[in-house]
């Protein structure tokens, strides 16, 4: 028991051992890339994009589950006035930074690793070294650089979406008035706030890209074997590990800032 | 009169390579004159690709020294390693293409990454090594767009495109029908020939080899056991070249063909 313990301990030391090498790496190579913004501008494309429907999607619904629910609630006390303020807090605050790198890993996240663990099967990633190119700078490092910049976008788009059905339900489907409810969330939301948010955001897509790019990077020592068991198996252990430490650095962060 | 002696552009000496228990290599050697074709044959899991990927730094060997062009590849010197690299090429058994750019954006990738080059003369040189190979018409298609054989080119294009003065080929003929395997020899000798690049083949292909190939090598239980021209290595009377060569039935049709002074055909088909 205890050896096995310590096996594990070891192990993931060894593990945060190996995933800070490779961003080292990864940034460290990409200075002096080529065409590096290039290849940044592309990857926010990739990442944005393709996950900008997501968003709108799930930030919609969220604002409008949270003004249903939230009005009810509110009603039974007489507050309902106290709508913006419940939905723009939880949103601003909770839900659009943990929401919005939920659904970005489950796009964008899980895209990069399948393609990298594909890029590793096909030995794409071998040609690029035998080239002279680090494949460091090439694949990884554009990508890690681009989520520093989309993820805190995606997450403010998601909180104005998730404002806005929160608005729909309140107001349109409620009767609720739409100035009560937007001057409540005008004063509720505090730039501590919007700070809180973005800088979840920016941790939560530098952790989890970094962790679906290494499990994608690395997809030839998966314990499954080779081929496409293997890339299969890094893009399931790169959106679990991922989603698992949005909410652990989500108390993290909360911890800290509230 | 004797003979000058072939400047060796590549020298291996000892390279041992172990995966766990089981040594793949134990102390190849091998020396490629300058501008000459080499083909390395052997049995399938001989080690012969494993050899070349510890050549072209994708597997790093646990002992055994390269010289390259009279300097020795060390381990730790970043430097000389970068500029083998960049005087060598590697066409994959695989071709490793790109399958999210373009024939163009393919070829182009190893002279953007690695040269200061105006984009202007990077289109340019892409383009040639793109019709060169009898591939311009094709430079917008995806490698998943392609048959086999124009993927093959097109691996190659992307390899010759730097200019390098060393090709290492990885099982260049792996899956094709006899036909095609002598049609992408007869390439690769074309290419050679007309690029003046020193080629080093890892093959089981052994008739095409012999035909193409200025200097044959047999690598066996991790060692080189023969290395000689394609002639000696027909006449050969040692022992392991005999036991490979009576293993491969196509050599001994094509030994049998030669003895009956018979012609080998070799054009592109």
């Amino acid at each position: 028991m205890v050896r096995a313990v310590g096996r594990y301990t070891l192990e993931i030391v060894q593990s945060l051992g190996d995933v800070a090498m490779f961003v080292g790496r990864s940034f460290r190579m990409a200075a002096g890339s080529r065409k590096l913004g290039r290849r940044v501008v592309r990857a926010m494309f990739e990442q944005g994009a393709r996950c900008l429907p997501v968003i709108l999607i799930v930030g919609l619904f969220t604002g409008l589950v949270l003004g249903l629910q939230g009005y009810y609630v509110l009603n039974r006390f007489g507050s309902e006035s106290l709508l913006g303020t419940l939905v723009s807090l939880s949103i601003v605050r909770e839900l659009g930074p943990v929401l919005a790198a939920l659904m970005l890993v489950g796009q964008a996240g899980s895209a990069l690793a399948a393609e990298l663990g594909l890029q590793r099967n096909t030995e794409q990633i071998a040609a690029l070294e035998t080239m002279g190119v680090s494949s460091h700078a090439y694949l990884v490092a554009p990508r890690l650089i681009a989520a520093l910049m989309v993820f805190p976008m995606q997450t403010a788009l998601f909180c104005c979406v998730g404002l806005w059905g929160g608005s729909l339900s309140g107001s349109l489907l409620l009767g609720l008035e739409p100035g009560i409810y937007w001057s409540a969330v005008e004063r509720a939301v505090e730039s501590a706030d919007v700070r809180e948010c973005l800088t979840k955001a920016v941790t939560f897509g530098f952790l989890t890209m970094t962790l679906c790019a290494y499990h994608g990077f690395n997809a030839h020592r998966s314990r499954a074997g080779t081929g496409a068991r293997a890339v299969s198996a890094s893009t399931t252990r790169a959106v679990v590990q991922s989603s698992i430490i949005v909410l652990a650095a989500d108390y993290v962060i909360t911890s800290f800032l509230i | 009169m004797t003979a000058a002696p072939q400047e060796m552009l590549l020298k291996i000496e000892g390279l041992h390579k172990c995966f766990g228990e089981q040594a793949v290599l134990a102390g190849a050697s091998l020396a490629v004159p300058r501008g000459s074709l080499v083909a390395i044959l052997g049995r399938s899991g001989a080690g012969k690709s494993v050899f070349l990927k510890c050549l072209a730094d994708v597997i790093e060997p646990d002992a055994g020294e390269i010289w390259f062009d009279g300097r020795l590849l060390a381990r730790g010197d970043a430097g000389v390693r970068q500029h083998f690299r960049s005087r060598c090429s590697f066409l994959f058994q695989s071709n490793a293409l790109f399958d999210s750019l373009t024939a163009l954006e393919n070829v182009a990738l190893p002279l953007e990454q690695t040269m200061d080059l105006p984009a202007g003369e990077v289109r340019e040189r892409s383009l040639e090594a793109l019709k060169q190979l009898e591939l311009e018409a094709f430079w917008d298609r995806y490698p998943g767009q392609m048959s086999g054989g124009m993927q093959k080119r097109l691996a190659l294009a992307r390899a010759i495109v730097t200019r390098p003065e060393l090709v290492l080929f990885d099982e260049p003929t792996a899956g094709l029908d006899p036909v095609r395997r002598n049609a992408v020899f007869t390439m690769i000798a074309k290419y050679q020939r007309q690029f003046g690049f020193t080629a080093l083949i890892v093959t089981h292909d052994v008739p095409e080899a012999l035909v193409a190939a200025d200097l044959v090598a047999l690598l066996d239980t991790g060692r080189m056991v023969f290395q000689g021209s394609p002639g000696e290595f027909i006449a050969s009377e040692e022992a392991m070249v005999i036991q490979f060569r009576d293993s491969e039935k196509e050599l001994s049709k094509m030994l049998a063909s030669i003895r009956r002074g018979e012609t080998i055909h070799t054009e592109d088909t």
